[in-house]
């Protein structure tokens, strides 16, 4: 396609990225920068049906003053970002001098709540994501090689798990192991330990959710090595039958090779998804227990009475770059092969 | 027959037309955002009784908290009124939101009492018309059978249930909300106040619960959650007035306004009738209850015509006011409406306020506190960490929020 052709044909999903993604995206990167004003307050009388106390309220008038002279807030720089809510710089120095052995400062880091999530984000990419790629490679090539009559019910039935609202998909798990639930109590039974619980222990409730994650992204992977299935060609895998290769020898060396981009391709956006993981921890009710960097982001803006503007926008800047940095590696590597094949 | 008919029928319209004495006919739009439970949805429906010729709408959410303030902010806002409580004022006094209602109540508010209003520096703010606490529910036919009184403080609970327990009737006598989040922080807030904490130090942002009436508090949380059902992270007040229902909780620390379907005909009628309440159990030697009292009442949106602000006072002071509301629905909430008579069901607020229960703090900074307790004494009750360095990271965790939001 000529240069000129591109850039018109290109224009109105640029322009729609600029607008919708593009500019929020520099928009939060600002608002991460600034805090809120002093607050300036005023002792006043407060009166309720259980009787009257001198108490401290936000002085209106002169908080008005600051902020039409301000919108935006006070200019804050990086305080945010390195602040114990975030990165938290001043507190693992002084984690680095107080501690003896590295497991000790391992464990101060991670119960900070940015690395805590962190740390969790991370193991839930790390197990889901393989985990996907290859439960959903091996259903495609299960299905791939049954008969067609029966092929297309089981495909619908395969693709279920995503077609579930994730909400609600978990939900119902999250039902089924409450210590009253079905699977939560026959564990119980079968464990004969009462006191057994899937959601109070930290490693069961993780376990749950990674499990949960690769039930519902499998589908996903699945469909899309299916559809590259079918393009592999015939002639090759007819032409190794007659050599004598093995059915892994086959997939291995003629299969594997013909979808590799279809594989970088999932494991890109398996990637992403991962790292955004959030729905499962409301549904589990796990906030006690898992907590990734989107939970913290919406922590921040609803679970408080007060908004905390600045934090969430951080913690969003850090998300991005941290997305940026997983997928790297991919990026890359997709670069480099593009080069040498032209 | 025909006469009884007629004489029932005009006294029934008789009533109406008394009732509806207070209202005078408003006009323009209301849209009513509230918390949802029985009570508020009684009062919200008897206010819509009043509503004349205006348009009436009515959000009622659990998550009220979450839409309140983004909505309140818009100008004009989504909502002109917004059914609050103690803490959930809060933010909004914080960002300006509401409107002094003084001339209004001056105006219109003929049957509302001296003491159902809520007045910040002299300001009418809030017109209050119930009032809220957590207490103790308990199995009278249980605590009978095994020959325990009535527990009065929470060393009397945890003994109480120890005794339950060991006896096999159940496994986990014990129940109360601590859904990690602002449920358990709640609880924290209770307790610690029953021990006689102070939050802030006096006259500042600064924390000040890391102390030895934090650690005792932490420690009497995590007694009990021992006694609970093992998922007791994940339980809200729903969750645990279901398991109270199925039988397996002898004792339960419980907010008030959920008397009402505790005690309704649904479910296992056994249990039903064996359930009692009783005022809040007091800790650590202390005279006042571990438990804070709240009060609901109605605030008026600031960036909304006043037309509308003056419709939907007319129809919610009709409700405010409304002693036929508070016959009818007496057992749904402790109402503080002339004309209350306290029913079975108001013993747990009415024995908290006798007492001498705190309110819960109205402090700009408290949300914060609050919402950095939900998250942090977690791994404390897991056993992961120690009562000092749970407390030293809520206090670290709201040092960094109050830094950001400007109160430190």
């Amino acid at each position: 396609m000529p240069n000129k052709t591109f850039f018109w044909f290109f224009l109105p999903t640029g322009l729609a990225m600029i607008l919708f993604i593009g500019l929020p995206i520099i928009s939060t990167g600002i608002q991460s920068f600034y805090a809120q004003h002093d607050q300036v307050v005023k002792e006043v009388k407060k009166c309720d049906p259980f009787g009257c106390t001198v108490s401290i309220v936000v002085d209106q008038e002169a908080t008005s003053v600051l902020r039409d002279e301000r919108p935006l807030g006070k200019f804050n720089g990086f305080g945010t970002y390195f602040d114990r809510n975030h990165l938290a710089i001043e507190q693992i120095t002084e984690f680095w001098d107080e501690t003896d052995t590295l497991g000790d400062f391992i464990d101060q880091v991670t119960n900070l709540p940015f690395y805590k999530a962190l740390l969790f984000t991370l193991t839930y990419c790390l197990f889901v994501t393989p985990n996907v790629l290859l439960l959903g490679f091996i259903i495609a090539l299960s299905l791939n090689a049954i008969s067609r009559k029966i092929r297309g019910p089981l495909i619908f039935g395969t693709i279920l798990p995503m077609i579930v609202t994730p909400l609600v998909g978990s939900l119902v798990l999250f039902w089924m192991i409450d210590a009253e639930g079905i699977i939560g109590a026959n564990l119980q039974l079968m464990m004969e330990d009462p006191y057994l619980s899937l959601k109070s222990s930290r490693t069961l409730t993780w376990i749950t959710i990674i499990i949960y994650g690769i039930w519902h992204h499998s589908p996903f992977a699945f469909v899309v090595f299916y559809a590259a299935l079918q393009t592999v060609p015939q002639e090759p895998v007819e032409a190794a039958i007659i050599d004598g290769a093995s059915r892994y020898q086959r997939i291995r060396h003629i299969v594997l090779p013909h979808i590799y981009p279809v594989v970088t391709f999932v494991a890109l956006i398996s990637l992403m998804d991962n790292f955004r993981v959030f729905e499962p921890i409301i549904g589990f009710s796990a906030e006690g227990s898992a907590q990734s960097l989107s939970w913290l982001i919406y922590d921040n803006l609803v679970n408080e009475e007060v908004i905390l503007f600045g934090s969430a926008a951080a913690t969003s800047m850090m998300t991005i770059i941290g997305i940026a940095i997983l997928l790297a590696p991919v990026l890359i590597r997709t670069w480099k092969e593009f080069r040498t094949a032209r | 027959m025909k006469k009884i008919l007629l004489t029932l029928l005009f006294i029934l319209f008789g009533t109406t037309a008394y009732a509806d004495g207070h209202c005078s006919k408003p006009s323009g739009s209301i849209n009513i955002l509230a918390n949802d439970f029985p009570a508020l949805r009684t009062f919200v429906e008897t206010a819509k009784g009043c509503k004349g010729s205006a348009d009436f709408k009515v959000t009622h959410s659990s998550e009220h908290n979450k839409i309140a303030v983004p909505a309140l902010t818009a100008n004009p806002s989504e909502f002109s009124a917004r059914i609050a409580a103690n803490s959930s004022i809060v933010p909004l006094m914080n960002q300006d939101l509401i409107r002094p209602m003084d001339d209004l109540v001056k105006k219109y508010g003929k049957g509302i009492q001296d003491s159902q209003l809520i007045t910040i520096d002299g300001k009418v703010m809030a017109v209050a018309f119930m009032a809220n606490t957590q207490h103790l529910y308990y199995r009278e036919d249980v605590l009978k059978e095994l020959g325990i009184p009535v527990p009065k403080t929470y060393e009397e609970v945890v003994a109480a249930s120890e005794k339950i327990r060991a006896s096999g009737k159940m496994q986990h006598p014990y129940a109360a909300a601590y859904k990690a989040g602002w449920n358990l922080a709640e609880e924290f807030v209770n307790m610690f106040i029953g021990h006689g904490g102070e939050f802030f130090k006096a006259g500042t942002a600064e924390p000040n619960i890391n102390n030895a009436k934090g650690v005792a508090t932490l420690n009497m949380l995590k007694k009990l959650a021992s006694l609970s059902n093992p998922d007791y992270l994940t339980h809200d007040s729903e969750a645990i007035k279901v398991e109270w229902e199925s039988g397996k909780v002898a004792l339960m620390t419980l907010w008030a306004s959920r008397s009402g379907t505790l005690l309704d005909d649904e479910g296992d009628a056994k249990i039903t009738a064996a359930t009692k309440l009783t005022g809040p159990a007091t800790v650590g030697g202390g005279n006042i209850p571990a438990a804070t009292l709240w009060w609901d009442g109605f605030t008026l949106a600031k960036n909304r015509s006043d037309s509308d602000a003056e419709a939907s006072f007319i129809a919610l002071a009709h409700a405010a006011s409304n002693k036929k509301m508070v016959a009818d629905a007496a057992d749904q909430a402790v109402w503080l409406v002339e004309g209350f008579v306290p029913g079975p069901k108001s013993i747990g607020v009415i024995e908290a306020v006798k007492m001498g229960a705190k309110p819960y703090p109205m402090l700009p900074q408290m949300g914060l506190m609050h919402g950095a307790l939900g998250s942090e004494i977690v791994e404390f009750l897991q056993g992961k960490e120690s009562a000092e360095q749970a407390l030293k990271d809520v206090e670290a965790a709201y040092i960094s929020k109050a830094k950001e939001q400007g109160f430190l």
